[in-house]
């Protein structure tokens, strides 16, 4: 148990040092973006026909005048006294526009993330098993198709079948339009949720497919199999017994790490769907300038990717007994 | 007595690709006759690199993919068709492989053993397997990273022969192994023969092999070069082919003569005899040749053009 809680503790030291570096280089970015924020956001023709002291009152709500670093230090210092800050745009606390935010997309999020994992294991067995049959030959072509098809026009495709052919899914946000809030009930939203989650399903199935497939191939190859053909096993229980154990490992951290590629999926999905969810408000901060919001968000799915790393880490020590024995013993 | 197992005139190859694109026949196993009959040890014995495990995984129906086997196998008298193996395989006929890696990593040691059965029988005869070659019940519980070499030997012995086969295909049991240890496993190959099952001992261990064995089948380059009862291998003059005398005078009691050259690698040699760049009698007619046959000899049988001149001279 030891040696499991200083893997842990180490694990939250370097998640530390790393949410520091994301914030300085998301910091950074920003600040050497060519975005004019009052432009931007006040537009042109409004900042023309304001007074210098009005703009001078924006320039410093923007943050226009202070430095750089000077912005980022007492970005800091709030941050670590437990402050997000207040979002420019939505004149809201940050913490509380990306806890609703994340509420919304994260049914969108944990969805998609079971549905492509499950599915994924499950066609890449099957693929791997078959290997140069005509369903791996199946499997393999749609991966291909779907690996290489942008994830936003996938979600555009599904839009105008679903939504404006067959007109059976709205065409957007996450709950009915002119709705009372009150009135909205769980039916309305889990409709809306369906096509963004199916766009980020669709496209996360590929990748675990694929990886799974060759995970497969290599355990059927293994001396290990050829020894319980040998013994007489059959294909069914190869693959059910060492097929799927081998399988386990590597599916366990691929699916862990894939939490990272749904939510980048989720920034555009949810665009095309105005699906207002953590994708979309990191959109609108990033081009809005609206660096406190930018900066919670980008903290917020830096600690969800490496928890979910985190998490396949653990895991193997308790999955893998060369891991959980070897180092019980030690 | 009919032989449990009977191989004719079989041969291995796979198909490979030279240099991305150009497809070649790669002959690994050529021409090769065996018997076996039940109560023998019969072992094959070859360098590394002879073909050897393949002939086992022949045998078995267990090629890899781009693998193609020629011959015919009889077991019982009887064609030994892929159906017929598939149904055999793991009850009347069982391999023994070659190490730990045989066992899948992630699983109990029990649980291959009884192969996802868990009714009393099965676990009986997992228990009795176990101690019968000398392991605590607990090793069940073991996981294959925490036996060591001699104990994962004996786990792939129990649990090949946790059956009560008619037939075992021992491929390489002992390599890593002391000499202890090692003559103890090949020892339950002998008991096993004893109590009426045929034992194809495949190795590379002439010593070893000669210890337990009923006759000797000598492997070179993919090919039987001699056939013998074992006991000729006691004295070399009773061996009949250059490479087997020279396999006789390399063993230490004999003289420690080494050969100089190697064997060549599989598909590389087409036409003549295999051995001829090391051979000392070597003749024109040896490497012209297109296929030199088996002949038969009193007590075995050899591949050399040179021997009745010998035996007559």
């Amino acid at each position: 148990m030891k040696h499991r809680l200083t893997f842990a503790a180490k694990k939250l030291i370097r998640m530390f040092f790393l949410l520091l570096g994301v914030s300085l280089v998301t910091f950074m970015l920003v600040s050497v973006s060519p975005l004019d924020p009052l432009q931007t956001n006040v537009g042109q023709v409004a900042l023309g026909s304001m007074s210098q002291e009005q703009v001078e009152k924006l320039e410093a709500y923007w943050g226009m005048d202070t430095p750089p670093l000077q912005r980022y230090m007492g970005w800091l210092s709030d941050v670590v006294h437990g402050d997000l800050g207040m979002s420019l745009l939505y004149r809201q606390p940050v913490a509380s526009i990306v806890g609703e935010r994340l509420a919304n997309s994260l049914w969108l999020l944990l969805f998609s993330w079971a549905f492509s994992g499950i599915l994924g294991l499950l066609l890449g067995v099957i693929a791997g098993t078959l290997r140069g049959r005509w369903p791996d030959r199946l499997i393999r072509g749609y991966c291909l198709l779907i690996s290489s098809t942008p994830a936003f026009w996938l979600a555009l495709l599904l839009l105008l079948i679903f939504s404006v052919w067959l007109g059976w899914l709205p065409i957007g946000l996450s709950v009915p339009i002119g709705m009372e809030a009150s009135a909205v009930t769980v039916a309305d939203r889990l409709r809306h949720a369906i096509l963004p989650a199916l766009t980020l399903s669709i496209t996360g199935v590929a990748n675990i497919a694929m990886h799974t497939r060759e995970k497969m191939i290599d355990v059927l190859e293994t001396d290990y199999v050829l020894f319980a053909k040998a013994q007489g096993e059959s294909t069914l229980s190869i693959v059910w017994r060492h097929g799927l154990r081998g399988v386990a490992l590597p599916a366990l951290t691929l699916q862990f790490a894939s939490v990272s590629e749904i939510i980048g999926g989720s920034v555009l999905v949810e665009q095309v769907f105005s699906y207002p969810g953590l994708g979309q408000a990191a959109v609108t901060a990033g081009l809005g300038s609206d660096l406190p919001l930018l900066l919670g968000i980008t903290l917020l799915t830096s600690v969800i990717v490496f928890g979910g790393n985190l998490v396949a880490d653990l895991l193997y020590g308790v999955v893998d007994p060369r891991i959980r024995r070897g180092a019980a013993r030690r | 007595m009919e032989p449990i197992l009977q191989i004719r005139h079989l041969s291995i190859d796979f198909t490979q690709y030279d240099q991305g694109v150009r497809k070649r026949q790669l002959q690994v196993i050529r021409d090769l006759s065996l018997s076996i009959y039940p109560g023998q040890v019969i072992a094959v014995v070859g360098a590394s690199g002879s073909g050897k495990s393949l002939l086992a995984h022949g045998i078995l129906g267990l090629l890899p993919y781009n693998g193609h086997m020629e011959g015919e196998l009889f077991y019982d008298g009887q064609p030994l068709t892929k159906d017929r193996m598939k149904r055999l395989r793991g009850k009347e006929i069982v391999l023994v492989p070659q190490g730990v890696t045989y066992l899948d990593p992630l699983m109990k040691v029990g649980d291959q053993i009884r192969k996802g059965k868990k009714d009393k029988k099965t676990v009986q005869r997992c228990r009795a397997a176990l101690e019968r070659y000398g392991l605590e019940p607990e090793t069940e519980t073991l996981y294959p990273f925490e036996l060591s070499g001699g104990m994962a030997r004996r786990v792939l012995i129990a649990s090949a022969v946790s059956q009560s086969p008619r037939l075992v295909i021992a491929d390489e049991p002992t390599p890593g192994l002391d000499l202890r240890a090692a003559s103890r496993i090949l020892g339950h190959f002998r008991e096993m023969a004893d109590e009426g099952a045929g034992v194809l001992l495949i190795t590379h261990d002439l010593e070893l092999a000669l210890a337990i064995a009923d006759r000797v089948s000598v492997f070179y380059a993919g090919e039987t070069i001699e056939e013998a009862p074992a006991r000729n291998f006691l004295d070399g003059e009773k061996l009949s082919h250059p490479f087997t005398k020279a396999l006789w005078q390399a063993m230490p009691e004999h003289g420690f003569v080494p050969l100089s050259g190697s064997q060549p690698y599989p598909g590389t040699v087409n036409r003549g005899c295999p051995f001829a760049g090391q051979c000392e009698k070597c003749t024109p007619a040896c490497r012209e040749t297109a296929h030199i046959p088996l002949q038969r000899l009193a007590e075995g049988s050899v591949r050399c053009l040179n021997v009745e001149k010998e035996t007559v001279g």
